[in-house]
């Protein structure tokens, strides 16, 4: 009796996922707990173990394969002691939509019938989701060479009607379909017009002058997730400057002084510290703008941007306000370790009520990071370096860093982010405070 | 300020009950004012009871049949009082059952005939009461849904008297059955009333300005429908110009003029139906809009004053309940703030005579004039099996489809029930099908709805049973 093997979700949320490795192959023994496959999502790479015993008869999803649905069919395995079935013919990949409501398989003889599921497998769609578009729609938009992904449908549930195709064929939302496009902009609900794509043909750069690496998860969620939060949440800046002699001596005793314990506090470690002493100050600032209303956070879940091979991500601390600067630090450099492995699980960087992103290392004096969706701010850290500043009338020289607030107007208005700066720069102007 | 309602509905037709259900169903408070009969035209003066006459006489005409299918009835014959009765009777259980659906769906019906005065945010209603005084209601908004009736044309005395020159309204209560009936106009009304007429045996003819029959169809219907009408021996006057018509002490006179011959066609009745004009009079008031007496609407039936909609045929053409129907259903939607889901459906149309004339979309004629290039099909029921058993063999089907793009653009029928069988072309147009679709779906057998799936093969050189 044959097993199926699905394609396992890695998080509640997962959707489909990139096969990205077999470790078996047709014909291998595996026993529950071997590692089977490796699944990349759009942040983590995972590994799946097998759940029984046996030979594995057939590989349905090659190696490389992206957007593979969460428990689609990849593989079948024959129970233990028995022999392999001749192959499937084919594997018959009928393009039958997922069943709401599987079909429960006839009760076939109990013994021997282990862990077959009784679902109707969902047939393997390897182009992504399915695309709503009228028959017609689709007649137009091949014979016009368009990508029916790329067209918003403004037919019901966002069905692709004919005028969809005929809108983007004619470039969307040019001067010339200004006013259908504002007819469609009254709309309550109306989209955005997408995003005319050009090809880097077609903006002049020649094919075969560039090398093309494929986008993989994490790039796409990158993209995606950075691109719908720079057009879609308001989002503006606030600048101050710090100065951190304080900080950078207390830090210096205190790494001095734990050595032995193995304890040592990066200035970033103090920010992520100071950012959750003060968001718990000023709570306003540690919420996210939902449809149905402000979310207030009850902790400071700080997330630390981290670059790591081909992107980068946000792994968190959890309620840091709870935590002492050892802590803070030992949990950032695991986490940090594991991310450039790509080992983190999901959980630890899905969620998060607050960022720290940090390019002081690489001498940047200021910038403003991108809104982390959901949250309400992000905080940019830039280097510190000694600056001339003004006390009492006089010039001096002091250790000055700056850092930017980038806040979301539809919850953090320039008040709120005003006082949580407030809030936060005595904290690291006279990390003392921080005890308190 | 404060309103007592959030919609207030002018009329009581299939437009206006229809709205004033959808705005209650979205949470609004509605009222909803009627002049005469809860139902309006369509249910009391129409579109209902006159399928209940037709059917009348499309069982008496089978009498006359019988022979072939084996049976026999002695001395057929038909109480003419009774068939009106059993119309009326029809109109007025539809009637009851539209004040059963105002109170399941608590809209307060307020019996009177209303007037519109300025006011905000919405113009004033003012109900001079059926039972006397008047009441004002301010409601945040008003959907005009006021109808129509019928035209007449004074200039040529086509002016009904309720005696011996009718509109549809007198046609459908008459005291007594009319020896013979001259009808003016051969669109749905007046082929529908020659068809109930004809086959309880009165003279019928039947005068057409246009040189062909039911002037909005397909011209190949239009022919074949000519061929079955006076196959039951309705005569026809085609390209002909009314000029005069005068009650005589016998009837009426129908004086015509075609192709430069005059002639006066005699009969006991006349009817006009000669389209219809909208009830709008007196709206100007209120500084509404209008053009030929049709009030201008917008995409959501919203009109050019404040908080004022309009819907069904006082907002214009095609004159169809189910047009009145789906344009109130929008207009609430707007009003509500609700987003009606982009459906862009073609309105079909249907014309209930023996045989019966069903159509959607484009006519061959009008997508050739649309520069269109046409790939058109046609199968007749001759050779549907189902019809044939049936002995309902008259009629065929026809589909126009764009050739360049597959996509199905019209569909014409005539023949037994084909306004029950045209819903499925609406539907293939409406989802955008192509050709492939129409031609790949399964069709059961043996129904008269094969003929469709035939006239669809048919287009593309792929019919299997001629």
């Amino acid at each position: 009796m044959s097993i199926d093997i699905l394609m396992p979700a890695l998080s509640p949320t997962m959707e489909e996922g990139t096969l990205a490795k077999w470790h078996v192959k047709v014909g291998d023994t595996v026993k529950a707990g071997d590692v089977i496959a490796e699944i990349e999502t759009d942040k983590a790479t995972m590994e799946v173990e097998a759940v029984d015993e046996g030979v594995i008869e057939a590989i349905l999803v090659e190696a490389g394969t992206e957007n593979v649905k969460v428990n689609a069919q990849i593989a079948k395995l024959t129970g233990e002691g028995e022999s392999p079935a001749p192959p499937p013919a084919a594997a018959a990949p009928v393009a039958e939509a997922p069943k709401a409501a599987p079909t429960p398989a006839a009760p076939v003889q109990a013994a021997g019938e282990t862990a077959a599921p009784a679902k109707a497998a969902p047939a393997v769609a390897p182009t992504g989701d399915r695309v709503f578009a009228s028959p017609l729609a689709r007649r137009l938009a091949s014979a016009a060479g368009l990508d029916l992904k790329a067209i918003t449908g403004s037919g019901p549930h966002g069905r692709v009607v004919k005028a969809d195709v005929e809108a983007a064929g004619k470039g969307g939302a040019t001067a010339a379909a200004a006013p259908k496009a504002a007819a469609a902009a009254s709309a309550p609900t109306a989209a955005a017009e997408p995003r005319k794509v050009l090809s880097l043909e077609q903006m002049g750069i020649p094919a075969g002058s560039y090398d093309l690496i494929p986008l993989d998860g994490m790039r796409k969620t990158i993209a995606r997730r950075l691109t719908d939060s720079f057009r879609d949440v308001p989002h503006f800046p606030l600048v101050i400057d710090l100065e951190i002699d304080a900080l950078l001596a207390a830090r210096a005793k205190i790494n001095r002084l734990l050595e032995g314990q193995g304890v040592k506090v990066s200035v970033n470690d103090i920010v992520i510290k100071a950012c959750a002493v003060a968001l718990k100050r000023v709570p306003e600032a540690n919420a996210s703008y939902t449809p149905e209303g402000i979310a207030m956070h009850k902790h400071a879940d700080i997330a630390v941007a981290v670059a790591i091979d081909g992107g980068l991500i946000t792994p968190i601390v959890r309620a840091a306000e709870t935590k002492g600067l050892a802590q803070i630090s030992a949990e950032v450099k695991d986490l940090a370790a594991r991310a450039k492995s790509k080992k983190l699980k999901p959980e630890e960087f899905q969620g998060g009520t607050f960022s720290v992103s940090n390019l002081g290392m690489f001498g940047i004096k200021q910038f403003a990071s991108i809104i982390n969706e959901p949250q309400g701010a992000i905080m940019s850290v830039g280097a510190g370096e000694q600056r001339p500043v003004v006390k009492n009338g006089e010039l001096a020289v002091a250790t000055v860093m700056t850092i930017t607030l980038t806040c979301d107007h539809r919850v953090v208005d320039g008040a709120i982010g005003a006082r949580f700066l407030a809030a936060f720069k005595p904290l690291i102007e006279e990390p003392l405070t921080l005890l308190v | 300020m404060s309103t007592e309602f959030d919609v207030v509905v002018i009329g009581a037709g299939p437009g206006g009950y229809v709205a004033a259900i959808r705005a209650s169903q979205l949470g609004l408070k509605t009222a909803i004012i009627e002049r005469e009969n809860l139902g309006g035209v369509c249910l009391n003066w129409g579109c209902i009871p006159t399928k209940a006459l037709l059917k009348s006489g499309e069982i008496f005409e089978q009498l006359s049949h019988l022979g072939g299918y084996g049976l026999a009835v002695e001395k057929a014959s038909f109480d003419f009082a009774k068939i009106i009765d059993r119309s009326r009777g029809v109109a007025k259980t539809m009637s009851n059952g539209i004040a059963f659906l105002m109170k399941k769906h608590k809209i307060e019906v307020v019996e009177g005939e209303a007037r519109l005065e300025k006011g905000t945010p919405s113009p004033k209603v003012v109900v001079a009461l059926k039972a006397g005084g008047s009441r004002t209601i301010q409601a945040g908004s008003v959907i005009l849904a006021s109808g129509a009736r019928a035209r007449d044309i004074p200039a040529i005395g086509a002016v009904s008297d309720g005696d011996k020159i009718w509109t549809y309204r007198d046609a459908l209560a008459p005291k007594a059955m009319p020896k013979s009936l001259v009808v003016i106009g051969s669109g749905a009304i007046g082929i529908e009333f020659a068809s109930f007429y004809r086959a309880l045996g009165a003279e019928v003819t039947v005068v057409e300005a246009v040189d062909r029959i039911m002037p909005v169809e397909d011209a190949e219907v239009s022919k074949a429908a000519q061929k079955a009408f006076e196959k039951r021996g309705i005569t026809f006057r085609i390209g002909a110009k009314v000029t005069k018509v005068e009650k005589t002490a016998t009837g009426v006179s129908v004086a015509i003029e075609a192709g430069g011959k005059a002639e006066v066609l005699t009969a006991a009745v006349c009817i006009v139906a000669v389209g219809i004009a909208p009830n709008t009079e007196g709206l100007e008031s209120v500084g509404l809009t209008l053009d030929r007496g049709h009030v201008v609407t917008g995409k959501h039936g919203e009109t050019n004053v404040p908080g004022l909609y309009a819907i069904g045929d006082a907002a214009g053409p095609p004159w169809l309940a189910h047009k009145a129907s789906h344009e109130g259903i929008h207009a609430a939607e707007h009003i509500a703030g609700y987003k009606t889901p982009a459906v862009h459906s073609p309105i079909p149309g249907c014309t209930y005579a023996n045989p019966q004339v069903a159509s959607v979309g484009l006519t061959e004629a009008a997508a050739k004039a649309a520069g269109i290039e046409v790939k058109a099909g046609r199968f007749p029921f001759k050779v549907n099996g189902k019809a044939v058993a049936a002995g309902e063999t008259e009629g065929f089907v026809k589909t126009i489809f764009d050739g360049k793009t597959g996509a199905l653009i019209g569909a014409h029928m005539i023949g037994h029930e084909v306004t029950e069988m045209i819903q499925g072309f609406v539907t293939a147009i409406t989802l955008e099908a192509t050709e492939e679709d129409l031609h790949g779906i399964v069709y059961a057998h043996p129904t008269m709805s094969e003929a469709m799936h035939e006239a669809a093969l048919d287009a593309y050189g792929r019919v299997l049973h001629i």
